[in-house]
């Protein structure tokens, strides 16, 4: 899932729970929302917000702005109220390739067909899938779920697979927002889902070259704890870490938000193990770079899943940063705050530093909920922002990380060219709190979704030239389109720039609508994404910056890669995997 | 049939805005406090900042780089001709100059108008559209009076005042051009061909001020005016930059506003007619202005201006052009618009055009002015000018006001008022153009009122004669057209069943569609919209019971008993310039020598001309208008019968005189009045066909 941003420390401090994920993962984590069964946003009694459970920092606390926020950004009420359906029974009885399930027993290798472990690997958390679930209403699942313990296991249900001709979806954490793990409604086959979870462990860790050889079951927090004991981290953090596997991360060429100290997925992976319908891939040698054609690693980079089961990552590590840094800073307006990341993207070499986020900060902005965040701005704004608009404050956090002397070093740099833009450093404490912030996001929505409120985020690329352009025109669409389909309140529709590059940014959109007096809101909603999704390739966006296409945004990919890339991806697939094993269905 | 029923058109009320203007105070008024709604709250920049931004953009600085490389030239010197160019071109819109201006207009005004009526719900949507987005305005153009008439209707709104882009001809005009500089006009050269640093400074220029908000744009689609009152074919250059914006994403929307100004009586009535006959124009100069005084103590009727909804530029272009063509190349570089773009362009000018033309208002007087020339023409074919009984003229008027209405005309007739009364009070506005004996009228032999040039000598020979009368035709003729739009596709169909050897549909479509191709220089017809105006033109004609068409297998369109009238009508409204066409193809096909360039068409034609309508060949005087005879040329050109080469002189024309001469055999059939003698001309016409293509 997208909205989640948190922290190593964070996921140290915070996260004390069980080490790895069990096979009946509805016994921890909701099967019909974000996250943890035990953490969720609640109105009490007395109309306050509160945070349930233990797992966080804002676990068992009262949010004092965020009543007034949700009534006032969505016209939501606390009276009416919209309830899941729970009626997790109406799950259809599974078609079983006997023959399949007879020779899988022989292999030893773990597998159920119990109704709710199908179901919890049927979707992922796109938010017509989890309204779905919340309204008792449950398309094709899976037919069995099967958890491999290692390399050897996935090569033998593939090739069981392979015999019975029976179609295989590979599991990791499924935190997919793209309908990625959506069954194809069209399959006939008995479908099995391969959960990746028990292919957990790293195998080796070699501190002259600096890498790790991981299993890719492995989900992002067990990977970075388990490293953070020997001194090392990958600095691989992606916003839904707490749940989404190394695997995953190969599929879908995720990017984290350290990725301009440490890169994404695609630089940090130096060898990659992948069984196929045809067999198992994998290069010969740990070179840290070939020239030997096309990289055949990119065949397996996005793959989404079409092609094989990744097993077992080799991946660079580095010793544990000597010191870390927030930061933040206040720029009066949005644009001001996109040129000074602009130029700090060309300035600063991105060795030691992040730049993190810069978002609308006030009036539209989930930030807003913590007054002590909004308290400090305000002290701020009317301390040395005298004559700005209030309404059009936007901030920026920061994280340095690495040698002190060297953090500083940029960390002035940083203030330095902020200032030339008008930005003010707002502080550490503001800078922490921005990541707190945003990964409750996703618990957010689930609580929106009690009160008639439904949200989403999705993200582009695009080249700096057109970060503004595009921020003003799909938020505007949305707002438009909005209107257009009836949807009575003012939608919330917000973007935030997450990531820069040499030549551009990933920018993230932010849309929330009430839908109350609505006949079928998925489908408007689907309606407003789709519309905000054209308004992005028009404006030179891309279909995906690293959520990946699924099938949700399948209808672009020939328009996005062309016919011939088209082709070229569909040859890879004819030969890999001709009987279309692995039948997701996803890319194209 | 898919189209709507033109006579269901919602238009809005008028508001007569002198009458306030009457009753209180000039001076307040134009002293008042001014306070418009601007673009989502932006503050107005100065004319300074502005000219800053401009030459400080990524485009100016690509182009100057572009030019340095190519000519040699030094930066800093190329730079400065940006400077200059700009300075040249920018306005510079003050608060006093517009006041000044609120102040004198509303005293001519009232001296020159009876009324100016203005929808205000059209205001309203227009206040809305400048809040929401960039808004370029898009009048109509008959007048000077235009641009002026429209920056005070918004100051008396209190609606953002407008930049304005006009021709440099007014710069002619020094202190007069520095005041309408100063009340929003900007300056751009009338042509520029190649100029790519012109081009840049006159496109960011425009681009910045829409981008910005900081003024709705104005400017004139038709590029000038229309000296026949007859819509020109819209010019595309500055559209394209204002649709640029959009298109490439800078902007989420434009918003652009067809205003239809119509005026009662045309200032310029007797001035146009004159140009359009080759009497040259006088050049403009502020003298000259002032000569005109004499104007001020004639009566011009009433203004209607209807500022007609807002067209979404993003709603137009869904599933027409698609924006990711600009990803590839950064936006600041200038690139020729793709095919798909321009027609784009091309198509939306057109509807722009038609937009303005359906809410011209049109006064009982446009009908007279039709039914006069008629029978004056009539007179002519029998020799004897009789005129019309005024009885006779109020009856043909009542059903041709009947038939208008039915078609979907903004006819405006105060049906309060008993028919007689409104013929003779449409006559008394403009008895200029008319005698008026023994209660038969008939257009004027010479004109009477109107500035006509000073000193003349008294009119001596036939041709004189014949050039004076001319101008009273042609003055009537200017309001004639203002109800062609009305007619037009019908008057297409009329003409098509009136020359199709057979009742078959299709053979009429075709015979419609050539026509339609052969003036498409002439009137707005929507390219490639043929089916739908053949479609549209059935409807009118099948409702009002005109035609007839009978569900056989051959589909057989039929001229009803009742339709004998209205068809006669409708194909003498297409007659003058079926015979206009014929005669320039005649002109070409036997006069022409290898030597006649562009340049001498006009004036060698109308001698050609002169001589027909002497000798009593010709019976449409207004075959003299040059407006006529350029679009001929235009529409031979087109059609590949002529050909401009490189000779010796520039522009020489190429006359292939078969085609020539076979496009004057076709339209000969569909003439009325000649006789149609070979049945099977159109289907075994290969010229024909590839006209209708």
């Amino acid at each position: 899932m997208s909205c989640l941003n948190f922290n190593v420390s964070h996921v140290l401090s915070q996260l004390n729970l069980c080490q790895y994920l069990p096979f009946h993962r509805q016994e921890i984590m909701k099967w019909n929302g974000w996250g943890y069964s035990d953490s969720r946003f609640l109105f009490n009694k007395k109309g306050q917000a509160e945070f349930t459970g233990k797992r966080y920092k804002l676990s068992g606390m009262i949010i004092p702005g965020l009543k007034e926020w949700f009534e006032g950004t969505f016209g939501a009420n606390l009276q009416h109220k919209s309830p899941p359906i729970l009626n997790s029974s109406a799950v259809r009885p599974p078609t079983l390739n006997e023959a399949f399930v007879e020779e899988l027993k022989s292999t030893g290798v773990p597998f159920s067909h119990d109704a709710e472990d199908r179901v919890f690997r049927a979707y992922g958390h796109c938010v017509h899938e989890i309204f779905a679930l919340r309204e008792g209403r449950i398309g094709r699942v899976p037919d069995l779920v099967v958890w491999p313990n290692c390399h050897n296991d996935v090569v033998k249900i593939v090739e069981l697979a392979c015999k019975h001709n029976v179609c295989l979806i590979p599991y990791g954490g499924g935190t997919s927002v793209s309908s990625a793990l959506e069954c194809p409604s069209e399959e006939t086959r008995s479908i099995v889902s391969l959960d990746t979870s028990q292919m957990n462990r790293i195998l080796w860790i070699d501190e002259k070259n600096l890498t790790a050889h991981v299993e890719a079951g492995i989900v992002g927090q067990d990977l970075e704890r388990l490293l953070n004991e020997s001194g090392y981290c990958t600095g691989h953090e992606p916003d839904s870490m707490e749940f989404s596997s190394l695997g995953g991360w190969v599929a879908t060429r995720a990017s984290g938000m350290k990725k301009n100290i440490y890169g994404n997925i695609e630089d940090l992976v130096v060898h990659i193990k992948m069984v196929t319908p045809r067999g198992v891939i994998e290069k010969s040698c740990q070179g840290p770079r070939m020239s030997t054609g096309p990289d055949v690693h990119h065949f397996i980079l996005g793959s989404e899943g079409t092609l094989g089961v990744v097993t077992e990552v080799t991946m660079k590590i580095r010793p544990m940063p000597e010191y870390q840094k927030y930061g933040s800073v206040v720029f009066p307006n949005f644009e001001q705050g996109v040129a000074c990341l602009r130029e700090v993207a060309k300035q600063v070499t991105p060795d030691f530093y992040l730049i993190f986020s810069s978002g609308h900060a006030l009036k539209p902005q989930v930030s807003s909920i913590f007054t002590s965040f909004l308290d400090g701005l305000k002290k701020i704004y009317i301390t040395k922002f005298k004559g700005f608009d209030p309404n059009r404050l936007c901030v920026a956090t920061l994280l340095f990380e690495g040698n002190r002397e060297k953090v500083l070093q940029h960390e002035k740099q940083v203030y330095d060219i902020a200032a030339k833009f008008g930005g003010l450093a707002a502080g550490e404490d503001n800078g922490q709190r921005g990541y707190m912030l945003t990964f409750v996001i996703a618990y957010l929505r689930d609580l929106g979704m009690d009160y008639y409120v439904m949200g989403e985020s999705f993200e582009t690329s695009v080249p700096w030239d057109r970060v503004l352009d595009i921020c003003q025109n799909v938020k505007a669409r949305i707002v438009h389109e909005c209107k257009e389909r009836g949807v009575q309140f003012t939608p919330l529709s917000t973007c935030r720039v997450t990531q820069t590059y040499d030549a551009g940014a990933c920018v993230y959109f932010y849309f929330g609508f009430n839908y109350r007096g609505l006949s079928d809101p998925v489908h408007v909603y689907e309606q407003v994404e789709h519309a905000a999704r054209e308004e992005i390739l028009a404006n030179g966006g891309s279909l995906s910056h690293h959520h990946g296409v699924g099938k949700l945004r399948k209808e672009w990919m020939s328009e996005t890669v062309s016919n011939v890339g088209i082709g070229m991806l569909k040859s890879v697939k004819d030969y890999v995997d001709p009987n279309n094993i692995f039948g997701n269905r996803n890319l194209f | 049939m898919q189209h709507r029923d033109p006579m269901l058109q919602k238009r809005d009320e008028f508001e007569d805005m002198l009458e306030e203007r009457r009753n209180s105070s000039d001076l307040r008024y134009a002293l008042r406090c001014y306070t418009p709604v601007l673009y989502k709250g932006v503050t107005p920049c100065t004319a300074g900042a502005l000219k800053n931004m401009v030459l400080q953009s990524a485009q100016i600085h690509f182009v100057i780089g572009q030019v340095s490389n190519e000519t040699g030239r030094a930066v800093d010197d190329i730079q400065e001709e940006a400077s200059a160019i700009l300075e040249e071109m920018a306005h510079s819109l003050q608060l006093s100059t517009v006041r000044f201006f609120a102040f004198t207009l509303s005293k001519v005004f009232k001296t020159l108008f009876r009324s100016i009526c203005v929808n205000e719900e059209g205001i309203q949507r227009l206040q809305q559209a400048i809040q929401e987005h960039p808004v370029v305005l898009l009048p109509s153009h008959r007048s000077y009076m235009d641009f002026l008439l429209m920056s005070y209707i918004l100051y008396t709104y209190d609606l953002a005042l407008p930049v304005i882009a006009a021709g440099m001809d007014f710069m002619g005009m020094k202190f007069v051009g520095e005041m309408l500089r100063m009340s929003g006009a900007f300056f751009i050269r009338r042509s520029f061909g190649g100029d790519k640093l012109y081009w840049a400074v006159f496109s960011e220029y425009v681009k910045t001020m829409l981008k910005n908000g900081f003024a709705p744009v104005e400017f004139f689609l038709e590029g000038t005016r229309s000296r026949t009152s007859k819509s020109l074919t819209p010019k595309l250059g500055l559209l394209n930059i204002a649709m640029d914006p959009f298109l490439k994403g800078e902007v989420f929307d434009v918003h652009l506003v067809p205003v239809s100004i119509s005026y009662e009586r045309i200032l310029e009535e007797a001035l146009y007619a004159r140009e359009l006959l080759g009497v040259p124009k006088p050049k403009e100069s502020t003298s000259g202005l002032f000569k005109a005084r004499k104007v001020l103590s004639e009566d011009y009727g009433s203004i209607h201006v209807y500022f007609g909804q807002p067209v979404s530029v993003r709603r137009l272009s869904q599933g027409k052009v698609d924006r990711g063509q600009f990803n590839l190349t950064p936006r600041h570089i200038p690139k020729r618009p793709s095919e798909e773009i321009h027609s784009f362009v091309n198509d939306s000018a057109y509807g722009l055009v038609r937009a303005q033309e359906e809410n011209m208002v049109l006064k009982p007087w446009v009908l007279l002015a039709s039914l006069l020339l008629q029978n004056h023409h009539g007179d002519q074919a029998s020799g004897r000018a009789r005129g019309m009984a005024l009885d006779e003229l109020t009856e043909q008027a009542v059903w041709l006001r009947d038939l208008s209405r039915q078609y979907g005309a903004f006819l405006h007739w105060p049906d309060h008022v008993p028919p007689p009364e409104v013929v003779s009070s449409s006559l008394s506005l403009h008895r200029g153009l008319l005698t008026i004996t023994e209660g038969r009228v008939q257009l004027a032999s010479e004109q009477a009122g109107g500035p006509a040039g000073p000193g003349e000598p008294p009119p001596v020979g036939p041709e004189e004669e014949l050039l004076r009368q001319a101008v009273t035709v042609l003055s009537c003729v200017s309001y004639r057209n203002q109800a062609l739009h009305v007619f037009l596709r019908p008057a297409l169909l009329a003409s098509a069943v009136h020359a199709a050897s057979s009742s078959g549909k299709q053979e009429i479509f075709n015979s419609f569609s050539f026509l339609r191709n052969m003036f498409s220089n002439e009137f707005i017809l929507c390219p490639g919209a043929t089916v739908q105006d053949f479609e549209e033109a059935c409807f009118l004609l099948v409702k009002t019971g005109a035609l007839q068409v009978s569900q056989q297998e051959v589909v057989e369109v039929v001229v009803t008993e009742r339709g004998h009238r209205t068809l006669a009508f409708l194909t003498s409204v297409l007659d003058p310039f079926l015979q206009g066409y014929q005669v320039v193809c005649r002109f070409l096909s036997e006069e022409a020598n290898e030597a006649l360039t562009e340049k001498q068409f006009v004036p060698t034609v109308r001698k050609f001309i002169i001589k027909r309508l002497l000798a009593g060949r010709l019976r449409y005087t207004e075959v003299l208008s040059s407006d006529l005879q350029k679009n001929a040329l235009a529409a031979l050109l087109r059609l590949g019968a002529v050909r401009k080469i490189k000779g010796a002189e520039p522009g020489t024309l190429k006359v292939n005189k078969v085609m020539v001469h076979s496009l004057e055999d076709a339209l000969v059939w569909w003439d009325s009045h000649e006789l149609p003698g070979l049945d099977n001309k159109i289907n075994n016409n290969p010229l024909m066909d590839a006209a209708v293509k």
